[in-house]
């Protein structure tokens, strides 16, 4: 008796992908433990974010994809509006407006369109996609500058680059010429030396500071350069759970987030990052085996971009610590602290392991 | 893409998207290879390199700031300098419980709700990390007794940190300016010129004068210091540091004890003067009445200094060289008698027989001159000497608005002086093109007449006076006046004279220089309008009188009559410079609502040219000035009220 109902409990749960995930997780807890100077409080608040999180995946790896591809629409509509309602009338934090009050609770709507993006331009070209034609990737592309624009305006360049990667993605896997992708590559860079010399001073040196942070080591570059250092000095084994002085003295600020990944390859050095490389590269490869076996063409977009995008998020995050991109606030996906982000990952993953589960329900 | 076809194979679509799948899967495994192969550099290969600096890193790098530039006057008297105070601050990220933190303190110093009440705003404006001062100006006996108690508050210290003070006082508050704490307007103006990470370290900026103009030469560049640290962040050992550079000197050309008894002379009356040394555009003295003290500003002011200030009917916190903004009245007759006499109009030995009032042809209406009856003949010179209205419609109206405004924009006016201070408004020279387009109204023949007496819409800053009445005595070579005479490089070591620039020459003859010039001698002369000013002066006086009506009060503001009669008095304005054959100084003094030029205003020029020239200082200002006002006035002529 249990045991069916625990079976039935978890039968939209895609096993491998879960078993990894939960492994990941508990990873993070660890590195969180050490990264907030040993902080309980910390460490518990993010056990509950976890928890939550793994019921909002099994939540979503139970609704059938068809009743996604209904709410695409929908979803995207309240989106738009609640950016421009955050545009007009968002609270201000740090510099940006991203929160909207409603009055019981502040809602970040960037949030939302995270998913509710990639599901509207998979649900679009699935509705094109007897007729798919060139036109149609310019909808799909309008559709995604406008919560993209939006979210650029807040200002919140990191959101809006994901964003921007998981509705890119989906025009791809729908097909985007490979032609026109080489051409505005070139002409973006062909571009550059035009803009270049039309620059202000100031704008100059911010990208050069962008590019090479040591031209301005108190300033913008002083993150990069003391995560390096952090990165560099654990070595190939890492100078040991708890004990990276970068990490234990306060050089590296927001070391619980954005930068938590300079505290990990501190303290498990060159092989805890292969294997932390390894881990994600589990989690994306199975994202892409369930987006190959999808059977509709918007299951399979989206699949396709979410799994990309949580790549997107994991590559832009690890080159910027490590030094070979430039600093946008990206936080390592399943592994910085913060609730609302792990909860927007784990929909996506609910909704990746809903694709792979419910497929096989149709066909046998 | 595959060709466009009505019906698609399905297969060959899945087709395609798995190809895309495995560009993509191998997009993903070239990222990854990078991020594996950085890794393998940074861990591996360049591990040592790392390592060390990773154990040298146990070292924070402090920023010093550097000691703000001094601001001396000409002969060295200090206007602005630092000393150091003891601040008590927080770093809120190493405090467990920051209430019970600060009540703790409460025993050891004193923290009042205001300091509390900046507390709390500086803290929303900072990251965690940084440290917030808490209270400022500890006295000694209050640092020791922190000192002795600093191992109970981990994440509390005592700083020292240089505080500005301007030891003038009121006398230098619009000449000096004042710094106060950077604000978030200042920060982004920092951040878009580059310079935000100088300014680590730095709290103040300076807000206004030469505290403003001169920030980037007066702050400095920022030093380091790569300090160890333990585990409380506490420093324990200095490895290394680069030295800040402090900021530059300011030497001005301003003498402050012409400034001082300048503001003696203006008692307790509002008003501006200017004084420039024609020749090179030194200024000074650069008076502004009433002054404030600027040291209000310096940790931020308390809401009830900044309220009175603020509503103060007196203004106190106007610029007005710079930026108050008055018609010339009859100061304006010597430059339009010189685009007279440079236009061919009105040479000698043309004069004119004064009825007292002038009529356009065709038209009945009389443009009264401000003598009933009249001032009999008179020719150029002379209608200077007497400020003849009657002359001044006529040439106004010959010579027409756009020659009239064409010519006297040499001088200066209505546009910006190019001063070294920032805000300078640029006054207004009226012409038909600029009423049409502000009032969008047509020019009117009579406007020009009123123009030509210095009335009308014609209005000046006390600055552009000066400068306009310095290029008259120096020929019509215009020098851009500067405050600023030497930047000194290393807290008084090197100095680098800023050499005198000019900016226009105006083309005048002689012969027509000549002619103003004399008519403004006899100004301060028995029969001119300003003859008690010159008496017993052992230089000759060049001189011009004007009087400014008011156009009236603000309706609906609650002060007695006598104040309402005040302020509704014209304002006098005086320019002169002396001595008349080899000009010294040039000046320009505008008492608001002080009635006459010549007795209101004058009186302050001479004392002013008088400790300039002769070195002579006036009586001591407790002698009441209405007696001496008055006993001047008894000794002159009926006052002009034009």
């Amino acid at each position: 008796m249990i045991s069916l109902s625990l079976k039935r409990l978890t039968v939209h749960f895609d096993q491998f992908l879960l078993v990894v995930l939960t492994l990941t997780l508990l990873v993070a807890l660890f590195i969180l433990y050490s990264a907030s100077g040993q902080s309980m409080e910390r460490m518990t608040a993010q056990a509950v974010n976890i928890l939550v999180a793994l019921a909002v995946l099994w939540v979503f790896a139970n609704i059938p994809p068809h009743h996604l591809q209904r709410a695409a629409l929908p979803l995207y509509v309240l989106g738009i509006l609640l950016l421009v309602g955050v545009l007009l009338f968002g609270d201000v934090s740090k510099g940006a407006r991203r929160w909207l009050n409603l009055g019981v609770m502040r809602i970040q709507p960037s949030e939302l369109m995270k998913i509710a993006t990639p599901m509207m331009l998979a649900w679009y070209f699935a509705k094109r996609e007897a007729t798919l034609r060139f036109s149609d990737h310019i909808v799909g592309a309008l559709m995604l500058a406008l919560p993209v624009g939006l979210i650029v305006k807040q200002p919140d360049l990191g959101t809006a680059l994901l964003i921007g990667a998981s509705g890119f993605y989906v025009l791809f896997l729908a097909g985007l010429s490979w032609r026109l992708l080489v051409g505005l590559s070139v002409a973006a860079g062909a571009m550059i030396p035009l803009v270049w010399p039309l620059l202000h001073d100031y704008q100059r040196r911010r990208v050069e500071i962008l590019f090479d942070p040591s031209q301005d080591p108190l300033g913008a570059g002083y993150h990069t350069i003391q995560a390096t250092i952090a990165l560099g000095s654990g070595g190939l084994a890492g100078k040991g759970w708890l004990n990276g002085t970068q990490s234990q003295l306060d050089f590296l600020p927001e070391r619980h987030t954005d930068f938590i990944f300079a505290v990990f390859g501190e303290e498990f050095g060159l092989v805890g990052n292969l294997l932390l490389l390894l881990l994600f590269s589990s989690i994306i490869a199975r994202g892409l085996v369930i987006a190959a076996n999808a059977q509709t063409m918007f299951t399979r977009l989206l699949a396709g971009s979410i799994t990309l995008t949580f790549f997107t998020y994991a590559f832009v995050n690890m080159g910027m610590v490590s030094g070979i991109l430039p600093v946008v606030g990206v936080p390592l996906p399943l592994i910085s602290y913060g609730g609302t982000s792990l909860v927007t990952l784990m929909i996506g993953f609910g909704i990746l392991m809903s694709i792979q589960t419910h497929k096989k329900l149709v066909t046998s | 893409m595959p060709p466009n076809s009505e019906l698609r194979n399905p297969l060959r679509e899945q087709h395609y998207f798995k190809l895309r799948l495995v560009a993509a899967g191998l997009v993903v495994l070239v990222c990854f290879g990078i991020l594996a192969a950085r890794f393998f550099y940074l861990q591996w290969v360049r591990y040592e390199h790392y390592q060390t600096l990773a154990e040298n890193n146990r070292i924070s790098l402090v920023p010093i700031v550097p000691n703000r530039g001094l601001i001396l006057d000409r002969n060295g008297v200090v206007l602005a300098h630092n000393f150091f105070v003891y601040t008590l601050e927080i770093t809120p990220s190493r405090v467990k419980n920051l209430e019970e933190t600060i009540n703790a303190l409460k025993e050891l110093v004193e923290v009042s709700p205001s300091d509390l009440k900046r507390f709390k705003r500086l803290r929303d404006e900072s990251h965690n990390f940084e440290s917030v001062p808490l209270r400022s100006h500890l006295s000694d006996e209050e640092a020791a007794r922190f000192a002795v108690n600093r191992y109970r508050f981990p994440g509390v210290e005592i700083r020292s940190r240089l505080f500005r003070h301007y030891p003038q006082g009121t006398s230098s508050s619009h000449l000096v300016g004042y710094i106060g704490r950077i604000n978030d307007a200042d920060q982004n103006g920092l951040e878009k010129s580059g310079d935000l990470s100088n300014y680590k370290g730095t709290d103040h900026i300076g807000k206004a004068g030469l505290e403003q103009y001169y920030e980037h030469q007066l702050h400095g560049v920022t030093g380091f210091q790569q300090v160890e640290v333990d585990a409380d962040g506490h420093a324990v050992r200095v490895l290394s540091s680069t030295a800040p550079v402090p900021g530059d000197n300011l030497v001005l050309s301003i003498d402050s004890k012409l400034q001082t008894i300048a503001e003696q002379a203006f008692g307790e009356r509002r008003g501006a003067m200017v004084a420039l040394d024609p020749a090179s555009g030194e200024v000074l003295a650069y008076v502004s009445r009433p002054g404030f003290d600027p040291n209000l500003f310096v940790d931020g002011i308390d809401p009830e200094n900044w309220k009175a200030l603020n509503e103060s009917l007196d203004k106190p916190l106007i610029n007005r060289p710079l930026r108050g903004t008055y018609p010339p009245g009859s100061t304006f007759k010597p430059f339009v008698a010189m685009a007279g006499l440079a236009a061919g109009e009105r040479e000698p030995p043309f004069s004119i027989s004064d009825p007292g009032f002038y009529m356009l042809p065709g038209s009945s209406h009389q443009y009264r001159d401000w003598k009933p009856g009249g001032h009999g003949r008179v020719d150029i010179q002379h209608a200077i000497t007497v400020s003849c209205d009657t002359f001044f419609y006529g040439l106004a109206r010959d010579l027409g608005i756009e020659r009239l405004a064409g010519f006297v924009s040499h001088f200066g006016f209505g546009k910006k002086t190019g001063i070294d201070m920032d805000g300078e408004l640029s006054g207004l020279l009226p012409t038909p093109q600029w009423k049409s387009k502000r009032w969008k109204q047509p020019w009117y023949p009579g406007e020009t007449l009123i123009t030509g007496i210095g009335q009308g819409y014609t209005l000046v800053t006390p600055m552009q006076l000066a400068q306009a009445t310095a290029v008259l005595a120096n020929n019509g070579v215009a020098m851009k006046p500067r405050l600023v005479s030497t930047i000194q490089k290393d807290m008084g070591g090197t100095g680098q004279p800023i050499e005198p620039q000019t900016l226009d020459r105006v083309q005048l003859k002689p012969e027509h220089v000549e002619l103003v010039k004399q008519g403004m001698m006899d100004v301060t002369r028995p029969g001119g309008t300003a003859a008690s000013v010159g008496a017993g002066a052992p230089y000759d006086i060049a001189a011009k009188t004007g009087t400014a009506q008011v156009v009236g009060i603000k309706q609906g503001q609650k002060y007695n009559e006598h104040a309402i009669d005040e302020r509704h008095r014209d304002h006098a304005l005086f320019i002169a410079y002396a001595p008349a054959e080899a000009p010294r100084i040039a000046l320009a003094v505008i008492v608001e609502n002080g009635g006459h030029g010549g007795s209101a205003a004058g009186p302050i020029a001479r004392q002013v040219m008088d400790y300039y020239l002769l070195g002579k200082e006036p009586p001591p200002p407790d002698i009441p000035k209405a007696a001496a006002s008055e006993a001047a006035q008894t000794q002159t002529e009926p006052e002009p009220h034009d």
